[in-house]
């Protein structure tokens, strides 16, 4: 490459991570620092000094910490069934050839292509009827809609990634397919469903549109930020918003080698 | 220990027809090498008697039980794969363990033949490791350990020296025969590698295109091949293989009138191998023209055509590119065979 493409092409990334970084940055210096640094103005660059005074007296309003519950109760039924389905088919995928595989490889990514904001509507009617207005369990059951795409890709570029050999192998020597699987593909495979549960446990967490329809009074928490985001003191703004990025960069950053797996790039 | 007796195995998948109606009787203690080029059914073969694939038709019995439609697991075999397939996560001790503690035999003997299988591979050092730590010969005893430690009744081996250096591989075909030898076990080998069937093997099986050719011991193998493709796979160098023009019952090989058997219509094609060549003058020999010689150390391999026809001798010397040298075939060794499929026109008797 010549110094001016590596010019251009450092200066690109650069511009990308300061797109993404920087209002990071800027939330957490302000919900981070003393008491005085929501509101100061102009906005300090260098933080101030250390405190949870803000995310604290952001604990302390009413509904924040009930809608954090929901929110972790959402994201865990979510984490739960996408597991339970998504393996399964993973592993259907991984190790056997039938026709229509690939198509349903292409159905699966081409359900992320509805507006799951315009869905949410007909769904809070059925939801009525069923009951799960309003409940985790029917926002959980919207997200996991959301995240199986991923769930049942990820497993499946991780179940190819284990031989066939090992479970013949197991076969061979006293093992039923199922306790093949269980003793000796699960144990190997056991990093990846982390990252696919947490993986789900990050879409589910970060949803707005369907958990905003679905709920009423046991709303998640982006569902409870989004509506009282106008009225809001600014505190409330900046710890919200701190509180509902840090566990999705965290998760993300220590799951990407799984998601890359999606994406067919080798990374070690 | 058991016989494996395969009945009339065929096997398809999809278009493609890999086995087609193969039949072959393992002898109790006996050690068969199915030996043949990529893509011929071999591994197939041996996959369906193990019970990981399920034949089209025909049945497999191990003893005199019929296994066609058991699981893997209840058709008291082990089973050594091509690439070892030893469990990363497990010791090396659980490894060899295993298939004693998915029976569920007591702690002693679990110990006992653990130990006795770690001796046999000299691996015994390495108990305590994981296979991440081992190289791949060393993870290659493991699974050879793993099979010996059920002591079997059936032992089925898919090729597992072919991803082993030159040497390591000869060194653990000496062991492995001595081994299977001691313990008389009844074993299936699959190979692509002629060397390794003729070294281990009690009898050799040659399979081509999903068909079973020959099978025999291995110097029948060598010295009767049953098709001009034996002769050729068989063998290093390959048979020759030359084309000799019949008038009168004799087939004329430069200056040797050989008798050629009856049947043939204008032409013989006689199968020769490349060290049965004895020193001859231009009056009772045929002409062989030097093109490459390659000194191997024990001998020299010598490329060359007699008559337009390409061929390879095995000779003491190293004579020079473009000389001509005169041979004679001994007469014992040659096999004819018929030009028009090239199967072997046997001896009258």
């Amino acid at each position: 490459m010549t110094r001016l493409r590596r010019w251009l092409y450092a200066a690109g990334i650069l511009m990308l991570c300061a797109w993404t970084l920087v209002p990071i940055y800027l939330i957490a210096v302000s919900s981070l620092g003393p008491s005085g640094t929501v509101y100061a103005w102009p906005k300090q660059f260098a933080p101030g000094g250390l405190s949870l005074h803000t995310i604290a007296s952001f604990f302390a309003i009413n509904g924040v910490w009930h809608a954090t519950l929901m929110s972790v109760e959402t994201a865990g039924i979510c984490m739960v069934l996408s597991i339970l389905l998504g393996l399964p088919a993973g592993y259907a995928l991984a190790r056997y050839t039938f026709a229509g595989s690939d198509a349903y490889r292409l159905v699966i990514i081409l359900t992320r292509a509805f507006p799951i904001g315009i869905l949410a509507l007909p769904l809070s009617v059925s939801f009525v009827s069923f009951g799960i207005y309003d409940t985790p369990l029917g926002v959980g059951l919207v997200h996991t809609a959301l995240a199986l795409p991923f769930a049942v890709l990820v497993s499946s570029s991780l179940f190819l990634g284990i031989p066939r050999e090992m479970e013949e192998a197991g076969w061979v020597f006293g093992c039923s397919r199922f306790a093949a699987f269980r003793r000796l593909v699960l144990p190997l495979a056991v990093p990846g469903i982390a990252a696919v549960a947490i993986f789900a446990f990050v879409i589910s967490w970060n949803e707005v549109f369907a958990a905003s329809v679905l709920t009423l009074r046991n709303r998640t928490l982006t569902a409870f930020l989004l509506a009282v985001l106008s009225e809001s003191p600014l505190h409330v703004q900046f710890a919200g918003g701190l509180l509902l990025i840090l566990p999705s960069v965290l998760f993300i950053f220590l799951v990407r080698r799984y998601l890359f797996a999606v994406w067919g790039v080798a990374s070690r | 220990m058991a016989a494996i007796t395969i009945d009339a195995v065929s096997k398809r998948f999809g278009a493609v027809q890999a086995l087609e109606t193969v039949s072959l009787q393992v002898r109790d203690g006996e050690f068969v090498a199915l030996l043949g080029p990529s893509g011929c059914g071999k591994t197939t073969l041996l996959r369906i008697v193990a019970g990981l694939e399920a034949q089209t038709a025909g049945s497999i019995r191990i003893g005199a039980r019929d296994v066609s439609h058991l699981p893997p697991r209840a058709r008291g075999l082990a089973m050594v794969f091509q690439n070892y397939a030893v469990f990363p996560h497990m010791t090396v001790y659980e490894n060899v363990a295993f298939g004693l503690r998915m029976a569920g035999a007591p702690a002693e003997r679990v110990a006992r033949q653990v130990e006795k299988a770690a001796g046999l591979m000299h691996i015994e050092a390495y108990l305590q490791r994981h296979p991440g730590q081992l190289s791949g010969g060393q993870r290659q005893r493991v699974a050879v350990a793993r099979a010996l430690a059920v002591e079997p009744a059936v032992l089925l081996m898919d090729e597992p020296l072919s991803n082993l250096d030159a040497l390591l591989r000869l060194e653990m075909r000496s062991e492995l025969k001595s081994i299977l030898a001691q313990a008389g076990t009844t074993t299936l080998y699959v190979t692509h590698d002629q060397t390794e069937a003729m070294g281990l093997a009690d009898r050799i099986a040659v399979m081509q295109a999903g068909r079973l050719v020959q099978i025999a011991a291995p110097l029948d193998v060598y010295r009767r091949p049953r098709t001009r493709f034996v002769g050729g796979f068989v063998g290093s160098p390959p048979m020759n293989f030359l084309r000799l023009p019949v008038a009168d019952g004799t087939a004329r090989l430069g200056a040797l009138r050989l008798a050629a058997p009856p049947g043939l219509g204008g032409e013989a094609l006689v199968g020769l191998r490349a060290e049965d060549m004895l020193p001859a003058d231009e009056a009772d020999g045929f002409r062989f023209d030097v093109l490459v010689a390659e000194p191997l150390g024990a001998h020299t391999l010598l490329t060359g055509r007699h008559d337009g026809q390409p061929m390879r001798v095995v000779w003491a010397e190293t004579p020079q590119p473009g000389t001509a040298l005169f041979l004679r075939p001994a007469i014992d060794r040659l096999c004819w065979m018929d030009p028009a499929n090239g199967e072997r026109i046997l001896p009258q008797p």
